[in-house]
Formats: C-alpha cells, sequence, structure tokens
C-alpha cells in the first residue's frame, strides 16, 4: 500500500484525516451544491441575496415542475433519450464484430486499419464539422435525430473498436479452433462465443458511451437546430437564452439534465470505471 | 483442389466482412471529412454559392488576424494549465488511497463532475462566478477583497474558463491514478520500505516511475481535452469579452456557422488538426511499438 495506511499512523494523523476527508468533500463539491440550493428558492430570495441562508420559501416541488411546465425541458430529455441509445446499441454492436475481426484475424493492412480507428478518435471535431454538415444536410437529415445517431454511431466506433479489440484479444485462441474444428461458420462463432465472453465489456462500454453521447454538445448545435429534437444540453443553453434572470429555472434544468448519466454512473460504477481506466495499468 | 481455394478465399473475406459496417460508417464520418476540410480550406466559400480556390489566400489571411492569434495563445494557455490536473489528480488520489470506512462513497463524490456535461459544469461556474450573486464573491469578501467580475474580463476570464475545466478533468485523472495505485507491486514497496526509503523519496523513486502508464494516458487525455475546449468557452463567454477567451474550436465554429466563412473556417480547423495530429502520431506510435514489443 502506498501511502502508508492510516490505520498504521499516529493518532493525530489519523483525527486530521477523519476531519480532513468531509471537509475536502464540502469544498470539492461546493459550486455544485451552490446550483442545488438556488434550484430550490424562490426568485424573490435570489434577489434579495439570500444564497446561503435557509430558504424564505421552499420551492423544490414549484421550481422542478416550472422547468417542465414552462420550457421544453421534457422534450429535451426524451429528445436525448431517442438519440442516446440506439447511438449505444448500434456503435457497441459494429465496433464488436469489427474488433473481433481485428483481434482474431491476420490478414494484411489489419495494423493500418486499426490505427485509423485510433488516430480518427482523437481528431478535433472542427475539421469534421463542415463536411459533416454538408453531407447531414444533402441527405436530408439536417435537423432530424438521425443527423446525431448516425454521426455519433460512426464517431464512436472508433473507440468501441480499440475497447472491444483489446478485450477480444485476451479471449483464448484454443477456443477459436476447436469450435472451427467442429465445422461452426464465423457467424456461429462470433454469436455463440464471443457475444457471451464479452459481456462484460459490452458493460463497461454502454455505459461509457451511453455518457458521452449524453453529454455532447458540439455536434447538437452543429447538426440540429429546433426544439422537437434537440437534446438537453443544446436545449438548457436555449434556455439560458431565453429565462437570462432566472437562476433558479436554470439551475433546476440543469439538475434534470444532469441526473440520468449521475444517476447510471452510480448505479454501474464498477463498468463505468473498468471501461474509462482501461490502459491505465499497462501498456 | 478446387474446393479448399474458394474456401480460403472465403476465409480471407471473413475479417473483411465483419469490418465492413464499421470501416464504412468511419471513413464516411470521420476519415474523408478531415481530407475534405484541409480541401475546403484552400478556397473562398460561403457554404452555399460557389467555391472559389484562392490557394493559401485563407492562411495568409489567419497570419494577420489578430483574433486567430488571441485563440492559437489561448490554446496554448489551455495545454499549459490543463496540464495541472495531471499532477493534483495524482494529490488527490494519494490522499484518497485509503481503507477507511465510507470512502468508496467519497472516491464516487469526487470523481462524479466527470460524469456531468460539460455544458452544466458552466453553468455551475457562471453562478459561482457570478459578480453579484456568485459564491465566489462572497469568498473572497470574507478576505476583504472587492467583487471579481472574472468572465467579463478580458485578462481573467481564460483563466477562469480554465479552472472550470480543471474541475471534471482532476476527476478523471484521479480516477486513472486511483487505478495505477491499486496495482502498484506490493513486493517492490516492501523492498524499498526495507532500504529506508518512504515518502517523497518512496514516491520519486518507487511509486511514480511504476504509475507511468496512468501518467501517460492522463497526459494524453488532458492534452486533448485541451486541445478540444469547446463546450466550456460556449457556455461560459462565448468566447468574450470581445473575443478574448477564444479557443480554436469556438474561433472556428463561430466563423463557419456565424460569419458564413466555411473556407476560413476549414483553415482554421486545419491548423488545430495539425496541433492535435503531433499528439495522435505520437501516440499511434507508442501504441504500435508496444503492440509489437
Amino acid at each position: 500500500m502506498f501511502p502508508t495506511p492510516i490505520q498504521q499512523t499516529s493518532r493525530f494523523t489519523q483525527i486530521s484525516y477523519k476531519v480532513a476527508l468531509p471537509l475536502s468533500i464540502l469544498i470539492w463539491l461546493l459550486p455544485l451544491a451552490a446550483i442545488m440550493m438556488t434550484s430550490v428558492r424562490s426568485i424573490a430570495d435570489i434577489n434579495a441575496g439570500n444564497y446561503w441562508g435557509w430558504p424564505e420559501q421552499w420551492m423544490i416541488i414549484e421550481n422542478y415542475t416550472e422547468v417542465f411546465t414552462r420550457t421544453n425541458m421534457g422534450r429535451y430529455l426524451l429528445n436525448s433519450v431517442m438519440i442516446t441509445l440506439p447511438v449505444m446499441v448500434f456503435s457497441v454492436g459494429l465496433a464488436t464484430m469489427a474488433g473481433f475481426a481485428l483481434a482474431k484475424f491476420k490478414f494484411r493492412g489489419r495494423v493500418a486499419i486499426f490505427a485509423a480507428f485510433i488516430g480518427g478518435n482523437f481528431v478535433p471535431f472542427q475539421i469534421l464539422m463542415i463536411p459533416v454538415r454538408d453531407l447531414t444536410i444533402q441527405t436530408g437529415l439536417y435537423d432530424t435525430i438521425w443527423a446525431l445517431i448516425i454521426f455519433h454511431t460512426a464517431f464512436q466506433t472508433g473507440f468501441c473498436t480499440l475497447f472491444m479489440r483489446n478485450f477480444i484479444i485476451g479471449l483464448p485462441d484454443e477456443l477459436f479452433e476447436s469450435c472451427r474444428l467442429e465445422g461452426a461458420t464465423e457467424w456461429q462463432i462470433f454469436t455463440k462465443i464471443v457475444l457471451p465472453l464479452v459481456r462484460p465489456a459490452l458493460a463497461a462500454l454502454s455505459v461509457l458511451i451511453f455518457t458521452f453521447i449524453w453529454n455532447d454538445y458540439f455536434w447538437a448545435l452543429v447538426l440540429v437546430q429546433s426544439d422537437e429534437v434537440r437534446p438537453v444540453t443544446a436545449g438548457l443553453s436555449a434556455l439560458r437564452g431565453q429565462w437570462l434572470a432566472s437562476w433558479q429555472l436554470i439551475s433546476a434544468g440543469s439538475i434534470v439534465a444532469a441526473l440520468p448519466p449521475v444517476i447510471l454512473f452510480f448505479a454501474m460504477q464498477r463498468h463505468f470505471i473498468a471501461g474509462l481506466t482501461l490502459g491505465a495499468t499497462k501498456g | 483442389m478446387q474446393e479448399t481455394s474458394v474456401h480460403s478465399r472465403w476465409h480471407a473475406l471473413t475479417p473483411w466482412l465483419f469490418m465492413l459496417p464499421a470501416m464504412l460508417l468511419f471513413a464516411v464520418y470521420v476519415i474523408m471529412p478531415i481530407f475534405q476540410s484541409i480541401w475546403i480550406s484552400f478556397f473562398d466559400w460561403d457554404g452555399i454559392g460557389d467555391k472559389v480556390f484562392i490557394g493559401f489566400g485563407n492562411y495568409a489571411e489567419l497570419m494577420e488576424d489578430p483574433q486567430f492569434w488571441t485563440a492559437l495563445w489561448n490554446n496554448i494557455l489551455w495545454l499549459i494549465f490543463y496540464m495541472l490536473a495531471v499532477p493534483i489528480g495524482l494529490g488527490v488520489a494519494l490522499f484518497l488511497n485509503q481503507q477507511v470506512l465510507g470512502i468508496r462513497a467519497v472516491k464516487s463524490l469526487f470523481f462524479f463532475p466527470f460524469v456531468i456535461s460539460q455544458v452544466i459544469v458552466g453553468v455551475v461556474f457562471s453562478w459561482f462566478y457570478h459578480p453579484t450573486s456568485g459564491l465566489l464573491q462572497d469568498i473572497i469578501g470574507v478576505f476583504g477583497f472587492e467583487p471579481l467580475p472574472i468572465l467579463a474580463s478580458e485578462t481573467m476570464a481564460t483563466y477562469g474558463i480554465i479552472v472550470a475545466g480543471l474541475w471534471p478533468q482532476i476527476a478523471y485523472t484521479m480516477i486513472l491514478y486511483l487505478t495505477g495505485l491499486n496495482n502498484l507491486s506490493q513486493d517492490q514497496i516492501e523492498a524499498a520500505r526495507m532500504d529506508g526509503a518512504h515518502g517523497w523519496s518512496m514516491l520519486w523513486k518507487v511509486i511514480i516511475p511504476q504509475l507511468r502508464p496512468a501518467t501517460f494516458i492522463a497526459i494524453v487525455v488532458t492534452v486533448i481535452g485541451a486541445l478540444r475546449s469547446f463546450d466550456l468557452v460556449a457556455t461560459m463567454t462565448g468566447g468574450g469579452p470581445y473575443g478574448s477567451s477564444t479557443v480554436l474550436a469556438f474561433f472556428m465554429y463561430e466563423q463557419a456557422i456565424f460569419s458564413y466563412r466555411m473556407g476560413y473556417g476549414a483553415a482554421i480547423a486545419t491548423v488545430l488538426f495539425l496541433l492535435m495530429l503531433v499528439y495522435i502520431a505520437f501516440f499511434l506510435w507508442r501504441m504500435l511499438r508496444a503492440e509489437r514489443g
């Protein structure tokens, strides 16, 4: 263990650690706490400069109801779900197939293709923006959820392929060989052997992709524009334009928009972190 | 014989069939657009009318455009100060790498700014910095300072945004280091302890070398994050005041979408891409080397 386990240190260090721990969280999450407190206040409270005191009136229900009744937040949330879920399924699915090919077949150009998937994954979005936007307009998909679904699927496939390939390469070759000897087709091997074995990787990857897509802002600005298709990130920034001084509404809206990935993270924390730290221990 | 050759040809085709859908989508939406953008950067184009070839005209104009230099300089500031996420993340990870009651919950709470959208991080920090209502003003007020309108100041806005960006980025590097610390070789630590290493000397000579893979990933994701910074700039200042907090990514978006200058925007994107290419090439080189060795 490093640092030295706190249990082996002096009593003074132990007590300071116990005090420092909650204190550090408090400081770390202070900006967030400010938003949460603002989201339950009345506008009068905010105008009176009461930010840290006890709220004059508790407006939890009023503010959060207003987010859904007076703004399009409900619609934005639904759009985000309708964009995020298909991307998750498509990109992980395509990448599992591609990852299988790159991990378990030897063919010319394998390294080059793998490198293209990895490299493409790191490019700045702006270098893709104009051609992708043009293509989307030409195919008549501009301002539809399919514009975002298709682009995100394509882009995330790079990262997902890297991830799946590195996972599948660890599966024992003997398993595949013995299936081939028994006359199984490659597709059967993929569906009967690979898919069940990669289940933990699928879970890790799915939660990551959900979070990435849910939180995307740039493409939501570039590929769609109307309220009927906007996801929450672009929706929230549109709300800020309309409700300039209504910080209680903006705060409540922000919290609503943040909830789905936060809940998913706490529910599937192990998978999430396993996915994110891939490569942090070896390589 | 005939049958085996058909069979082997079919067999050679198998991996390509598995890769086909992914490759096709990735080629159309990611690989080709890179080259198309570079091509567009040699034209004067409003996005609708005819393209007029102007060679390096857009690049020549960039050299004369003070806004470009501001954006580039701000990207360099992002690169420098965003790097703080690496040592701070290591510090937080060392602080939290203990086995005490509730530590798992503490780690999750430290990590969770990373899960939130940057748009929301932008809202959170805009409120934190708010010149009349922000918590920051209350805090510095305790020390007798006047309110600081950080995001309205040409000199401070970029730093204010970078601090907001560090919040989720530190969470990310912290989790990378926590995983690294979990996988340390206990034998080496014990051996070093026998040799009398402890505290700083242990950290420098034994721990940090073992954490190299984590450090490598942390630096890569931080560099990419710094060059990709867009969401926070767009939500917190919109590049302002007077373009002082813009970065290449936002400057490009502004030129292309609001000023209908596609060729000029593509030139900015190309510069940003070339900057990133240095890191992409380095990463690929290292990764492929590890793959072979």
